[in-house]
């Protein structure tokens, strides 16, 4: 036997209140974690790189297209050394419940503009840029859907309409790509601009978003301002912004989840903190007579004050460590779930490093009143007589 | 001039109380003088100090006056870090009400001195079981203290008090809670660690057969001792 046998016996010696009070810490760390990985998911992609590019879209917002000449007159603009036009397909594949993320770019200038993150064998490179019904698909939707290179798909739009008077689109999966950092998501598919923009029935020589390089970054609040400044006045003005800034605004349109993390891990914690709190309190005051022993066999107040926080801690750290085993569990179930419309995602090390220190906090605040108190016990008063 | 043979000296000790705006004192001027090997009974009426005392003689409060020496040196002047390792090392103590850990089996509780001090786990061991084997005990090391009767959980309490080998044992009211056999049981291991183990056994009661047991009988009334003979 030593101190932390007395710890543990003393944690659960009222099994079913131990029990349910590392439930509810397991719940709040379970709560952090899922909402921590789902976080990762929304800012993937939002590297260094992401800063350095610029995505102009349309002032009103970028569901509202903007002319295809624009493509030109971006490109002409001091400082850029490329310009991607996309629109946004909007596809689902043989259900509409099979959501399909997929735009259709220009090949040559969309790879351009991800030079590092999009990662294509030559071959199948050359053959997206030679072949106007290809399409690439990234690894994670190839898995989703079990497509390869060669296979021919029927991809559907829930907007567009094709001039044969169907809504599908038949595509030749000429290349799967890759992610070289692992944090770019790869759950999405391009098509062709033009072999789409031909076939619309309606809408044609738009887009929806153009993504810019430029040649040195610290120009580019002075570039973006030269875009904007060319179709202000016009039906359709521009709004140019960061990647970083424009995939933040599109992940919003869900809810600002960062917000909401904020708010739903601060009520569980404050409430977590308010119920282990006061029970920890209590739990030290029905033991002010074993305290009292204690002291009268010789244990020391800091020995008795290390004891109690020690017990407070090991609660916090049994709940949260259970809680965030689980979310991670729940966040890999939801990440499979949502394949389609996130990248994979996951707790990351800053998640779990910000939970081991949210469960160290949780357990010192919840512990050291109790054990400040368990350190004033007067021996005479607590036993009445010795 | 302190006493060489004594193990406890009490030098002009005063305990008062405040209450509102009125001190009361419990006794006033004490002196006594505690010999290595005494087993002595103080008893006394209910707010005679006999507690207090007791208390004072463990180390867990302290006079508002004069001094005690434990072995010629001071300890109502220590820290309460000094006091609870002086505690730890010297005065072992038996309750009326037992105060066993009620988590723990008999053997942890009486293991629970042993842990403030460097012994190795097997030395801890050894120890506990010759305690127990002391008080009659061995056979229920692994019981809870509500698995147990009053009286053996008293015998637990007994072997916890003297597993770390203390000069002095401290017991108020041991018996308090027991049948009459079951307390001339207790009393006997008391009277046994002291003739076969040389314990200086200090134990407060209000019974006089109890006290019978001690080989002397300090009588504190009114502040004051009344030393009565034993036959």
């Amino acid at each position: 036997m030593n101190d932390a046998t007395l710890i543990r016996k003393n944690l659960f010696r009222k099994r079913l209140r131990a029990i349910l009070l590392m439930v509810s810490i397991l719940v709040a760390f379970l709560i952090f974690g899922v909402l921590g990985a789902l976080q990762n998911a929304f800012s993937a992609g939002m590297g260094t790189a992401a800063q350095e590019r610029l995505v102009t879209v349309n002032r009103i917002n970028f569901t509202v297209a903007l002319p295809y000449a624009y493509w030109g007159r971006i490109q002409q603009v001091e400082g850029v050394r490329n310009a991607a036009p996309a629109s946004w397909f909007g596809g689902y594949y043989q259900e509409p419940q099979n959501f399909v993320q997929s735009f259709a770019v220009d090949p040559q200038s969309y790879l351009e503009a991800y030079p590092t993150e999009i990662v294509l064998p030559p071959d199948e490179r050359a053959a997206f840029l030679e072949g106007r019904t290809c399409a690439v698909v990234g690894r994670a939707l190839a898995n989703q859907y079990g497509w390869s290179t060669g296979d021919r798909i029927p991809l559907m739009s829930n907007i567009w309409q094709n001039t044969d008077g169907t809504q599908t689109w038949e595509l030749d999966i000429c290349g799967v790509f890759d992610d070289t950092e692992g944090t770019y998501p790869t759950n999405y598919l391009m098509l062709h601009y033009d072999y789409f923009n031909e076939s619309l029935r309606f809408g044609r020589n738009s887009f929806h978003w153009i993504t810019i390089n430029t040649n040195d970054p610290a120009q580019n609040d002075r570039i973006s301002q030269d875009i904007d400044a060319l179709f202000a006045n016009s039906p359709a003005e521009t709004a140019t912004t960061t990647e970083a800034a424009f995939n933040e605004a599109f992940m919003e349109q869900f809810g600002n989840i960062g917000l909401i993390l904020t708010w739903v891990i601060g009520a569980a914690f404050a409430t977590i903190l308010m119920i282990v709190g006061t029970t920890m309190v209590m739990a030290v005051n029905e033991r002010t007579r074993e305290i009292a022993v204690l002291k009268t066999l010789g244990f020391t107040e800091p020995r008795i004050f290390r004891m109690v926080l020690l017990e407070s801690l090991l609660l916090s750290f049994l709940g949260g460590l259970v809680g965030l085993a689980l979310a991670a569990v729940a966040a890999g179930a939801a990440a499979n779930a949502m394949a389609g419309f996130l990248p994979p995602f996951g707790l990351s090390l800053a998640n779990v490093l910000t939970a081991l220190l949210l469960m160290a906090a949780l357990g010192l605040v919840t512990g050291l009143l109790p054990a400040w108190n368990a350190t004033r016990v007067r021996i005479s008063e607590a036993l009445g007589k010795i | 001039m302190t006493d060489a043979s004594a193990l406890y000296e009490l030098k002009g000790l005063s305990k008062r109380y405040t209450r509102g705006k009125e001190t009361v004192a419990i006794f006033d001027e004490l002196d006594m003088t505690i010999s290595q090997g005494d087993f002595i009974a103080i008893m006394g009426p209910s707010g005679s100090g006999k507690t207090t005392l007791l208390n004072l003689l463990g180390g867990i409060d302290r006079p508002s006056a004069g001094e005690v020496l434990f072995e010629g040196r001071r300890i109502d002047n220590l820290s309460q870090g000094q006091l609870a390792k002086w505690r730890a090392r010297n005065a072992g103590f038996i309750f009326q009400f037992y105060n066993l850990m009620p988590t723990l089996t008999a053997a942890q509780n009486v293991e629970l001195p042993l842990l403030l001090t460097s012994l190795s786990g097997k030395a801890r061991k050894e120890r506990v079981k010759t305690a127990l084997d002391i008080v009659g005990m061995v056979d229920r090391a692994g019981h809870r203290p509500g698995q147990l009767s009053g009286g053996q959980q008293q015998r637990v309490a007994i072997a916890r008090a003297i597993v770390a080998d203390p000069k002095v044992l401290l017991a108020d009211e041991p018996t308090g809670d027991l049948d009459r056999t079951t307390a001339d049981e207790i009393l006997q291991t008391l009277q046994l660690l002291n003739k076969e183990l040389g314990k200086t056994i200090i134990m407060v009661t209000h019974d006089p057969e109890a006290a019978s047991y001690a080989a002397r009988e300090l009588h504190l009334n009114k502040g004051r001792f009344e030393e009565r003979g034993k036959a």
